[in-house]
């Protein structure tokens, strides 16, 4: 049957099972739109108040649900203002598809009105992209950046349509008569993983080991994985530990959980990574935020590494074993051999010496007259309960986020961790919380947890959550200061602040009121239960400010490039 | 404190010991792979001390020669990475030492009517022609190893060089071995 380009657009989308796409209208998306509306029952469309929080939209709806994220941007601004989104994807490792519309074939290369670059501004932070002048490639261009952003390190495409090619027909087959989409190389280069003598050797390592750590990244939850992980490291009696991006594979109440590592990680994780004789990585990227001093790190330990991407082998730390494969299929292929071998008495005495260290571990002090960023953080997590999804934008109210959010299931802490993207929380919340809800229009509340500085950048979007009800509770950590900034300041630039605590007069709770939400301020512990308790009974989203204090800071620090070692506690 | 992040943010790598090395990649022969690969070359800090491409026998298909210093780890993260570009079909490392490398490099002397004379002669013992004469120059091609090219150069240091392009190597395994 003949079709429009756009229409072709919107039954692939279609085919894939896309449900919900976020976006914002352009001059040269408009044919798509056109189509869209014509498929309003099948896929639904949200429209956001700037493309960077439908992009981000878009990201925190992958992360919370597993499923490719689609966004949805018009040539020129709309193409410039997703590249946050899309880098922010791609450091995460997020599936998403990014279609922009462009100029017309014609007037490309030509500065027209809206015309960007835009393959070229974003060929370094996509997995692939594609830019499509011929509708009769749109089809199979389209599947196969579905399948790219899903298979293997997933991550994100961007295909840019000119208007033309939206608007031209051609000849299109559903999927069911089409050829197979084009198998991207990448998954064929990928199958080439691990072997039976790369288990049989790791687990070998493994019963050899008298100090084993497990350390885990985001690639647990992209594979599926927590599960496994879980039965693993109760198998072999292996303590893990995680980075930001594992928050909620494995529950941090668990026996063998170390917590977070690295830069504002546990003392006593960091400890046992820097004692152990045996360092298991399992989709962990080796980031710098973790492996602070990549000489150094782990520097006792023989280092298996196991990752879907053989470029992350040696890419940050050399490693003795690397087991290229998805780490779910590596967990399954190792736990019946880990279950034979496991040396009781040696597991007694790491366990025991983690928990030495862990007695010391740093705590921060209670006080329910003021609001403490940890009782706060706790406080959320027992009121949200353990299924809510919380998202962070960035700084110092992230890292509390992590450190004492108690997120016990996947995909139930969204952040932006390679990007570090302020103003990624609100849209990610959007997302995610339409995402939870999957249609059913079953009240899943996403908490949003940010801070003054972040939320300046992308508050728009409370239009967004108001236009479409959505139950986002956004908590605001008010210290009056871009906090991490200041703590750096206070740190490593003898206090010599500038541009970090700026005199602003928001008024959250009118301002939210204006965005015709509902505003609450809280300055106590209590107050803030209560507020809280109060907005998860409101139909549609919240905004709580909580005013803490601008010297509180994110505990323990291990500095850039440090060791264990050089920990500050105060 | 600051001592230690200054420490960290110089990048806190152990030199290693680099070689030369020559890079095969074959290519969907489509428009912007160049510019993916080049891309992926500047932003992960790879060097590339030379580079060609064109077209191969497969119209679907090209090949690109990139000759690159680095370390055993950073080759490993060339190579590693280079696969990961969805139009690279293949990469594959040549033997710098019996592989079959060529270049060709054009050069115009200024002709000094003291010097004019030798030039030939030098031109001659390295199998130079020459292709080109003008009132006040002279233009030689040369085509071999990049070695015997580096030799050339040396040689005709002593003449006023007015300009000068090599093309860079490109390379073919040893024997059969064949890259598809």
């Amino acid at each position: 049957m003949r079709l429009s380009g756009a229409e072709i657009l919107a039954r692939v989308l279609i085919e894939q099972g896309v449900d919900t796409v976020f976006g914002y209208p352009g001059g040269a998306v408009l044919p798509i739109y056109d189509a869209l509306y014509d498929h309003q029952d099948t896929v639904t469309h949200y429209l956001t108040a700037h493309e960077q929080g439908a992009a981000h939209a878009a990201d925190g709806y992958a992360r919370a649900t597993g499923k490719v994220g689609v966004v949805l941007a018009t040539s020129g601004p709309g193409a410039t203002n997703i590249v946050t989104g899309i880098a922010c994807a791609f450091m995460d490792s997020v599936p998403l598809v990014a279609i922009t519309g462009n100029v017309g074939t014609a007037y490309i290369g030509r500065d027209s009105f809206q015309e960007v670059y835009t393959t070229g501004i974003t060929l370094p932070i996509t997995k692939h992209n594609f830019a499509v002048q011929d509708v009769r490639e749109l089809a199979e261009t389209l599947r196969s950046a579905f399948s790219i952003a899903s298979s293997g390190r997933k991550g994100p495409v961007l295909v840019d349509i000119t208007k033309d090619a939206q608007a031209a027909w051609c000849e299109w087959e559903p999927l069911a008569q089409a050829q197979a989409p084009l198998e991207p190389q990448q998954v064929v280069k990928q199958a080439a993983c691990f072997t039976q003598e790369d288990i049989s050797a790791a687990a070998k390592a493994i019963a050899a080991s008298e100090k084993p750590v497990v350390v885990f990244g985001g690639g647990i939850i992209s594979a599926e994985a927590t599960t496994e992980l879980h039965d693993f490291i109760h198998a072999a009696q292996i303590p893990a530990a995680h980075s930001l991006m594992g928050v909620g594979a494995l529950d941090g109440c668990d026996p063998l959980s170390l917590g977070l590592i690295g830069m504002h990680g546990k003392a006593s994780a960091n400890h046992a990574l820097a004692e152990a004789d045996l360092v298991l990585a399992l989709g962990f990227r080796f980031s710098d935020r973790v492996a602070l001093d990549a000489r150094r790190w782990a520097a006792q330990a023989r280092i298996i590494q196991v990752d879907i991407d053989p470029s992350e082998v040696n890419k940050n730390v050399a490693v003795d074993q690397a087991v290229v494969g998805d780490v779910r299929e590596v967990l399954l292929a190792l736990l019946p051999l880990v279950q034979m071998t496991i040396k009781t008495p040696r597991t007694h005495s790491w366990l025991s010496q983690i928990d030495r260290w862990r007695a010391d571990d740093y705590q921060p002090l209670d006080d329910d007259d003021a609001l403490k960023p940890h009782q706060l953080m706790a406080a959320i997590a027992e009121l949200a309960g353990d299924e809510a999804i919380f998202t962070t934008d960035v700084g110092q109210h992230q890292m509390w986020a992590a450190q004492f959010g108690h997120r016990t299931h996947p995909r139930s802490f969204i952040t932006s961790g390679g990007l570090g993207a302020m103003g990624f929380g609100y849209g990610a919340a959007i997302g995610a919380q339409i995402g939870a809800a999957g249609g059913s229009g079953r009240r899943q509340p996403v908490i949003h947890i940010t801070g003054d500085g972040s939320f300046h950048m992308n508050l728009n979007e409370a239009c967004t959550a108001v236009s479409y009800r959505l139950p986002i509770i956004t908590v605001i950590l008010n210290n009056q200061a871009l906090g991490m900034v200041r703590q750096w300041q206070k740190t490593f630039y003898d206090a010599r602040y500038l541009a970090s605590t700026p005199k602003r007069a928001t008024d959250f709770v009118k301002l939210a009121e204006g965005f015709g939400l509902v505003g609450l301020r809280a300055e106590t512990l209590d107050g803030f239960r209560a507020a809280f308790a109060r907005a998860l009974t409101i139909d549609g989203p919240v905004w709580i400010e909580c005013l803490i204090s601008g010297d509180e800071q994110v505990l323990p620090m291990i500095p850039a490039g440090g060791a264990v070692a050089d920990i500050i506690i105060e | 404190m600051t001592d230690l992040i200054r420490e960290a943010d110089a990048m806190p790598q152990q030199p290693r010991e680099k070689t030369r090395n020559i890079v095969s990649l074959l290519v969907e022969n489509r428009s912007g792979v160049l510019a993916r690969v080049a891309s992926l070359f500047a932003r992960k800090g790879f060097n590339i001390d030379s580079l060609t491409v064109s077209a191969t026998h497969d119209s679907s298909i090209s090949r690109i020669t990139v000759t690159t210093q680095a370390d055993d780890i950073n080759l490993k993260q060339i190579l590693s990475q280079s696969e990961k570009l969805v139009e690279v079909r293949k990469v594959a490392l040549l033997d710098p030492d019996s592989s079959s490398q060529r270049e060709l490099m054009l050069v115009k002397l200024a002709i000094d009517t003291h010097l004019r004379e030798t030039i030939p002669g030098v031109a001659d013992t390295y199998k130079a022609e020459i292709v080109d004469i003008g009132e006040k120059s002279m233009t030689l091609e040369i085509v071999g190893k990049p070695t015997k090219i580096d030799a050339f150069v040396e040689a005709i240091s002593q003449y006023e060089i007015l300009e000068m392009c090599r093309t860079g190597a490109t390379a073919l395994g040893h024997g059969d071995e064949v890259l598809h």
